[in-house]
């Protein structure tokens, strides 16, 4: 049964990955990243069982934050056009809704 | 009882790896952001969830289960605030949601071309 399912989930990977491919906008590769990156922490977790070692669910787990943080920093970078200039934020017109613009250090 | 733990898991396995597939598969053909918004989060609730909670019946109380239920919880808080941050971007970068006009217009200027 864990076969199955990792071939499930891998068949899911390729379809993120053709969307990442061929998607018309940046949103929809970011979106297939990140799709692919949660496919990625199912496929570490089922893996870790398929070969009898559990011990790759911390992998698992760090990849969890990690795939996070990587969607965060990626659309803000798109967004802003940088990671930390707090500055050049306030010049631009930005919506007050947005919660992207206080995470960056000051 | 362990057939009907071994069923528990079966199910689970099988029906978040259907999930899974079925979100993939929307990914690939819906037609827009927004709406493809929707097939990752399928697939990062109902897959993710049905997925690990099959592995978690199949280990028992150990502490295997609880990494599995730390990853569950960081997934269901991370996924929908970077579905959330993914709209939120592309609705400020000027990108709007597609119409059933639009479908439409589309689909008669170049029938069977996929967005």
């Amino acid at each position: 049964m864990f076969t199955a399912t990792t071939i499930a989930i891998l068949l899911t990977m390729s379809l993120a990955i053709a969307r990442m491919c061929i998607g018309p906008t940046i949103y929809d590769r970011v979106l297939a990243v990140n799709m692919f990156g949660t496919k990625t922490v199912l496929l570490i977790a089922v893996l870790g069982y398929l070969i009898g070692r559990p011990d790759f669910l911390d992998i698992a787990l760090v990849y969890a934050l990690i795939n996070f943080i990587g969607t965060i920093a990626v659309l803000k970078f798109l967004r802003y056009g940088g990671f930390g200039d707090t500055h050049e934020m306030d010049t631009q017109d930005v919506d007050d809704k947005s919660n992207l613009s206080d995470g960056g250090p000051q | 009882m362990e057939v009907a733990n071994s069923i528990i898991v079966w199910a689970s396995l099988l029906t978040g790896s259907l999930f899974a597939v079925i979100g993939g598969i929307g990914v690939l053909r819906l037609p827009d952001v927004y709406t493809r918004l929707h097939g990752a989060g399928i697939t990062d609730t109902m897959g993710a969830g049905l997925i690990l909670f099959g592995l978690a019946v199949h280990e028992g109380f150990t502490l295997i289960t609880v990494k599995l239920v730390l990853i569950f919880i960081f997934l269901i808080i991370t996924s929908p605030a970077s579905s959330n941050a993914v709209a939120n971007a592309a609705h400020s970068s000027g990108l709007r949601p597609m119409l059933d006009s639009d479908l439409k217009n589309k689909a008669s200027s170049n029938s069977g071309a996929r967005s």
